[in-house]
């Protein structure tokens, strides 16, 4: 939702759902009375949904890692047949490819701890009993609700080598010329990975701003009594009660930065030179520009497996880290 | 209470002043790109305010791109994908909440997994069956993988309304003699129907701003939606007519930004519950 819009979110972002907290208090949750077995009546209403899902969700899933192991071109007319791991060797030596993979780390990582740090940040003065709240709360929906096609035009607005504000302030405030930011070797990753922290804020603030309410507040206020001053508290009150939140939020953020397609598509379009080509970006050219589908469903799976192998690391690392603690 | 010093709230406010800023200063600057005339957005020293505000821009982007048209496939598109998406999930959602077998188990676990979707890795199959179904570069399409693009974010949150509903109603709607379709409709749709239109109206922003599956589904531009339209004005290589670009990127928002006001409580106290939970 991407998202989204949700989600989507978006996107397209896909967001989480209200009512669980009311839900669990009467008892009907996960803590509730099993549930009655399937009968035909629950079939009927279970079908409608569960049909399309099969088809247009379980099933692409497990056609596309087949995809993999086949030469599955657009447009060819012979049949297409089973190569076994020959994609996957291919992709082994594609350094083309490897490199955009490295792109995509750096984005993904790039955007996901500054937008953490920052709407941890804004969370906490917004979990203050601040003036303007209100205001910031406002100006969360610009981010959350715009097509993200939107967000992409907006910034290249703001990045316009001329008619930018960017340049604009800059040279107001005597700090140079300003440059192009998009189009320049080595200013065009970190000008769209602002974008994408810009983009991403709302949602990991509101994540974090819900963990931050759920803190007691005796506990902070025994910690003051005690002479903890405001670090202290955060490290031993605060954090322990929002590291659930944490964990699930940079998660989420992670793969919906590594999902992420429209901003980038439309900043940069990959260049200049393939600085930007996201590995989406590149499975997308190979997909529905060359027309190689095997190998781009090569390439998804590859990104997949690493992306998982990488997110289960972090999640068990700091599982454990908790421990210790 | 814990309190502040002054100079601490000062730095507090300076801190959240910084984010209003970072967070508005680009749409700002969009609406006010969208108004000035070609002649401005010529100048070397562009102008927070325009010194001579225009609708031209809007003129034009109407003449140069085919807005109108792009405007009502998203509409049907997202239209479309939000009221099947509420239809179908709803009495699934009902299921999850209500039951619990290893295939509610499964749909659950599905709801979570799909948020770390590798789509990817899903977007060429579904090309290639939506390609021998016949559906490429059609609406019914894009809003058949809209539908279940959005399921998983709608179960789960039908799932949580429905589990706010007190079964003790359906008992005792069972008890005066109602089956099970009747309970449904007229005891337990009612209490839901504030929550299936905040699910339908957020469906609804989710399809209405997608663009990857309308960028690779819709090939000609009679059939594209808004956010595909909108990168035609990009241009080769990047150049672009900023004024016509900004003004139809500003339309496009609209929409958006009035649905996502009106849902944004529910929205934001569903992650809040969610992300408790998590």
């Amino acid at each position: 939702m991407t998202s989204t819009t949700v989600a989507p979110p978006s996107g397209n972002q896909p967001e989480r759902p209200p009512g669980e907290g009311r839900a669990r208090r009467r008892g009907r949750g996960r803590g509730g009375p099993p549930g009655k077995p399937l009968d035909h009546g629950a079939w009927f209403l279970v079908l409608p949904a569960l049909i399309p899902i099969l088809i247009l969700s379980v099933g692409p899933l497990v056609y596309g890692v087949s995809l993999a192991f086949t030469d599955s071109q657009a447009g060819r007319t012979e049949p297409t047949q089973w190569i076994g791991a020959l994609n996957f060797r291919d992709l082994a030596q594609d350094t083309l490819f490897w490199d955009s993979f490295g792109i995509g780390l750096v984005w993904a990582v790039g955007v996901t701890v500054p937008q953490f740090a920052l709407a941890l940040g804004l969370a906490l003065l917004l979990d203050q009993k601040l003036r303007l709240r209100w205001l910031a709360r406002a100006l969360a929906i610009i981010p959350w609700a715009m097509p993200e096609v939107v967000v992409g035009i907006m910034w290249r607005l703001v990045y316009n080598p001329d008619a930018g504000i960017l340049n604009e302030t800059l040279r107001d405030l005597g700090l140079g010329e300003g440059r192009d930011w998009l189009t320049g070797l080595a200013t065009a990753l970190p000008a769209v990975i602002v974008v994408g922290i810009w983009a991403g804020l709302p949602t990991t603030t509101v994540a974090l701003l819900a963990g931050l309410q759920n803190t007691p507040h005796e506990l902070h206020e025994a910690a003051a009594l005690d002479g903890a001053g405001p670090w202290r508290r955060f490290r031993t009150v605060t954090w322990p009660a929002i590291r659930p939140v944490v964990l699930a939020i940079t998660a989420l953020n992670f793969i919906w930065n590594v999902n992420s397609f429209a901003l980038v598509y439309v900043l940069t379009g990959g260049g200049p030179g393939g600085r930007t080509r996201l590995p989406m970006l590149f499975a997308y050219e190979e997909a529905f520009r060359y027309g190689q589908f095997g190998y781009a469903a090569a390439m998804s799976c590859v990104m997949v497996a690493v992306i998982s192998v990488m997110l289960a690391l972090y999640l068990v690392g700091r599982l454990k880290g908790g421990d210790e603690r | 209470m814990i309190r502040t010093s002054r100079a601490g709230r000062a730095g507090q406010y300076l801190a959240l002043l910084g984010y209003l800023v970072f967070l508005a200063f680009p749409f700002l600057w969009l609406i006010s790109t969208a108004f000035k005339p070609a002649r401005e957005l010529g100048s070397l020293h562009p102008t927070w305010i325009p010194r001579d505000p225009t609708l031209a821009n809007f003129r034009q982007a109407f003449d140069e791109q085919p807005l109108l048209q792009a405007a009502g496939n998203s509409l049907a598109a997202a239209a479309g994908a939000a009221l099947i998406c509420v239809a179908i999930a709803t009495p699934m959602a009902y299921v999850m909440a209500r039951h619990r077998t290893r295939l509610t188990t499964a749909a659950t676990g599905w709801v979570v997994v799909s948020q770390a979707f590798p789509f990817v890795l899903v977007i060429i199959p579904l090309f290639l069956v939506l390609r021998n179904l016949r559906m490429i570069n059609s609406l019914s399409g894009l809003v058949l993988v809209y539908v279940v693009w959005s399921l998983p974010f709608a179960l789960w949150m039908l799932a949580g309304y429905v589990r706010a509903v007190p079964g003790e109603l359906e008992e005792a709607a069972a008890v005066d003699g109602a089956g099970r379709v009747r309970t449904l409709l007229s005891v337990v749709a009612p209490l839901l129907a504030p929550g299936i239109a905040a699910t339908a109206l957020f469906a609804f922003i989710t399809a209405w701003n997608e663009f990857f599956f309308a960028l690779v589904l819709l090939k000609t531009p009679e059939k594209q939606t808004l956010p595909v339209v909108l990168t035609h004005f990009l241009g080769a290589e990047g150049v672009a007519d900023l004024g016509p670009l900004a003004a139809a990127a500003f339309l496009a928002t609209l929409p958006s930004l009035v649905v996502f006001a009106l849902i944004q409580r529910r929205i934001t106290g569903g992650m809040a519950a969610g992300a408790v939970k998590a």
